[in-house]
């Protein structure tokens, strides 16, 4: 047994943690969180020069042709330095649903576009508040045409093509739909996370193509969903180990009665509760990016397990971090919040954690049934 | 990353298989088993432990990570797991000798003289012999070193009075691990020697102690004036301390190493079993909201296990990381059992083998937790394992450093 990533992928994880430590400093997160940009375009071409949004996409289609193992640890760097891009949507939700089920005219089209960096994708999915994934879509295509309207839509003012969830003849299915024609409206919208920004898109007759069957846009939105949590689960990974290194250091170094605050029990226990998590959270991120990379069955229960404990384990660190800071923690200017922001709305982008756990034990039922 | 065996892995499991294969029977789904709970040992139960043991010792498969010399196999830490894992899925005697290999068996190969290893190592292994661990007392448990019971030097021997308390299996072992105070005008830490002790001595009496589940797994032992030859302490006088970490260190691995048991499959199947407001519980959203959380928890507990594994298989020894696996996972198998009861309904209250869902099981489980999350290491005492030792966070504040241990602050006698 090896539950462990090879010294090739340590190696190309210090790659990418050094290159962001240079180029993604936590300031930088911050300039896009007051700026009204909606991701930094300086570091996306710095990302993508280093090829690692096609890392998992073949050469065939202007991709690097490594595996999920490689874009697991690229992420959780990603992750480590709150990165400002549309790395989550662009790559693992576009490039892996077209990668999925896109025909070879479609990924030759659009993937090498996506890799260099040129184009940026997202998945339109929800359109209201309480929705988790594709459950009750409205938007509709007839004729090749979608109307409807949908909110939020993760990098929907940086990105020029998405992946919609839309009735079709036949059912619900996905289309590939460019954002930058006449009939698309976009509306930024104030995002709990302005370094990674949502916005409000209304399609009023946009020409859609569809990718994949028509009538499986439930099923294949479930498996990009799938794909997509273990990656982001690598996200939250590493934005919850900076967030708890930060916070240990700031404790070390913190006094109050004639003693660093990190020596006081109730701190030091928070400590080591807030350390089993983040481990337990790894072991899920692991099995996930192992069933990812194998193509495995066992993917749509890795999913969510690693999801569930990747989220559940940066919640609880950002909202002790700022706990822990004391009164500086709770100010603009301390960087708390950009760990705090970014916990809660990733723990939600992909569907809540109740619909993840619902998801997990229908999938576990289906299992012990077969 | 690879959760299959290596070649030689693999080659290894097949022939612990094969062996186990012939000499015992593959366990059930329904056999259960794996968390024990201190039942009472009876006579029967501690002959067919041992005759386990002497088979597995006459072919060569008792503690096969020790030294071939003293009947071990000299096998590697991932061999070790390979066994373990391969064995549990057998119906094999009740482990009676954790102690003695997981704890004393290391410590004496680790401080003991050529001599004292050649006459106490083998018969150990084999399971002729059977260890008990003396160290806590009434007012020493997490904070061993304020032990009090003492040791006096009485020629070529030592001369042991007080007492222990919590000894598991003192009432059928032939030896003991003993931390006693050789002097108490020392500073705590320093006025410690460790000896090794006939249980059969004169003077020590064994009084069991019953637990809340009705078991009688641990004991009171009182020592008036026992004899124990010098030749029977391991390393220094006053270096009782060190010896003592050892036995700690090695204790908190095989404790650690255990995970996965936390009864997550069970609970799934008495919710399909069982009625909630007049449907399958299963179908509740409440109730599969909790089993899933009780699941993620108890894969991660499962492949953090794994990723140890893999340390283990990377020739890297795990340290005080380890306390992760007991910390959570008893109270994930504490959750799960008080949750395997509230499904139950009002039918929650029996504990009856015949009347109750799953034979009582649930209500079983419930009740010898609490000792899991004691034993070993209290949560408190892990978290703080954890937070100084893994984290390196600073050490809690002391006021009994420095000074005599007779002038150490200490509260009324437990009762
Ligand atoms: C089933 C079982 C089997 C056992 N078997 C053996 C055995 O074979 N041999 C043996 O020697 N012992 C054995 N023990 C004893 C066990 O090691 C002790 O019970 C344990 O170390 C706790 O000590 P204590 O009971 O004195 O509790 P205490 O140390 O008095 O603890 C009481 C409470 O105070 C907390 N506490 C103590 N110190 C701190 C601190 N520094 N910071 C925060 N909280 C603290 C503890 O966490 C606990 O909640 C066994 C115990 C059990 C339950």
């Amino acid at each position: 047994m090896n539950f462990d990533f090879s010294d090739d992928q340590k190696l190309l994880q210090q790659t990418a943690k050094d290159f962001l430590e240079e180029h993604s400093p936590l300031s930088l997160c911050r300039e896009v969180l007051e700026s009204d940009a909606p991701y930094s375009q300086s570091l996306w071409k710095g990302a993508a020069e280093l090829g690692w949004l096609g890392t998992a996409v073949p050469e065939e289609y202007g991709g690097a042709g490594f595996g999920y193992l490689e874009l697991a640890v690229v992420a959780e760097e990603v992750g480590r330095a709150l990165a400002p891009i549309p790395f989550s949507t662009s790559v693992y939700l576009a490039t892996e649903a077209l990668l999925l089920a896109g025909s070879d005219e479609q990924k030759k089209r659009l993937l090498p576009k996506l890799v260099s960096g040129e184009s940026i994708g997202t998945a339109a999915f929800t359109e209201k508040a309480g929705q988790n994934g594709v459950e009750s879509v409205e938007a509709r295509v007839d004729g090749g045409k979608l109307s409807g309207s949908k909110l939020p839509v993760p990098d929907g003012e940086a990105a020029d093509v998405a992946v919609v969830a839309a009735q079709g003849g036949k059912g619900l299915s996905l289309y590939l739909v460019s954002l930058t024609g006449d009939a698309v409206e976009r509306e930024a919208v104030r995002s709990l996370d302005p370094s990674r920004p949502a916005a409000r898109i209304s399609f009023e007759g946009a020409p859609a193509e569809l990718l994949g069957t028509e009538g499986d846009g439930a099923a294949l939105a479930g498996r990009v969903l799938d794909r997509a949590a273990v990656l982001l689960a690598f996200e939250q990974l590493g934005g919850t180990q900076r967030a708890f290194d930060l916070t240990r250091e700031f404790a070390l170094q913190r006094y109050a009665f004639g003693r660093p605050i990190a020596s006081f029990q109730a701190i030091k226990h928070r400590f080591a509760d807030l350390w089993c998590e983040i481990e337990l959270a790894r072991s899920n991120c692991y099995y996930g990016a192992w069933a990812l990379s194998n193509e495995d069955d066992e993917l749509a229960e890795a999913a969510c397990i690693a999801r569930l404990q990747a989220s559940r384990a940066f919640d609880l660190t950002a909202v002790e971090m700022l706990e822990f800071y004391g009164g500086v923690g709770y100010t603009w200017e301390y960087d708390c919040h950009m760990f705090y922001r970014r916990a809660k709305s990733t723990s939600v982008v992909l569907g809540n954690p109740a619909s993840w756990r619902e998801k997990l034990i229908s999938r576990l039922e289906a299992d012990r049934a077969a | 990353m690879d959760f299959n065996d290596t070649p030689e892995e693999a080659a290894f499991r097949a022939e612990v298989r094969a062996w186990l294969e012939a000499n015992a029977e593959l366990r059930g789904p329904e056999d259960g088993g794996g968390v024990d709970l201190g039942e009472l040992v009876d006579d029967e139960t501690l002959s067919a432990a041992k005759a386990w043991q002497k088979k597995k010792a006459d072919a060569g498969w008792a503690c096969i990570r020790w030294p071939k010399e003293y009947g071990g196999r000299g096998a590697t830490a991932i061999q070790g797991v390979i066994w373990n894992q391969e064995e549990s899925k057998f119906k094999t005697a009740l482990n009676i000798f954790g102690i003695g290999h997981g704890m004393c068996g290391p410590t004496v190969m680790t401080h003991g003289t050529p001599e004292q290893k050649e006459r106490w190592i083998p018969k150990l292994l084999s399971g002729e012999e059977v260890w008990c661990q003396l160290f806590s007392e009434p007012s020493a448990g997490s904070d061993l070193a304020g032990l009090r019971s003492t040791a006096v030097r009485d020629g070529d021997d030592w001369i042991i009075n007080g007492q222990k308390i919590w000894t598991t299996g003192a009432q059928f072992c032939d030896w003991g691990i003993l931390v006693v105070r050789s002097d108490p005008n020392a500073v705590k830490h320093a006025g410690l020697s460790y000896f090794v002790v006939d249980m059969h001595s004169p003077g020590i009496e064994i009084k069991p102690i019953v637990q809340i589940n009705g078991g009688t797994g641990f004991n009171e032992v009182f020592f008036d004036d026992v004899r124990i030859p010098d030749a029977n302490r391991l390393s220094e006088v006053g270096n009782g301390w060190a010896v003592a970490i050892t036995t700690l260190m090695n204790e908190r691995a095989s404790i650690g190493s255990g995970g996965g048991r936390a009864g997550i499959g069970d609970l799934l199947r008495l919710a399909q079993e069982v009625e909630l407001n007049g449907a399958p519980a299963i179908e509740d959203s409440g109730v599969r909201q909790k089993l899933a959380d009780f699941y993620v928890r108890s894969k991660a507990v499962q492949y953090t296990g794994n990723r140890t594994v893999s340390a283990l298989s990377q020739g890297k020894t795990p340290g005080p990381e380890a306390s992760l696996g007991k910390l959570v996972g008893a109270v994930l198998i504490q959750e799960i059992a008080a949750y395997g009861i509230e499904l139950q309904g009002a039918a929650g209250v029996l504990n009856d083998h015949d009347n109750t869902a799953h034979e009582g099981s649930w209500q079983e489980r419930y009740l010898g937790i609490p000792g899991l999350r004691v034993a070993g290491g209290t949560d408190e005492v892990l978290r703080n394992i954890i937070a100084e030792r893994v984290l390196g966070l600073p050490p809690e504040a002391r006021v009994d450093k420095g000074i005599a241990f007779k002038d150490i602050p200490t509260g009324p006698p437990s009762k």
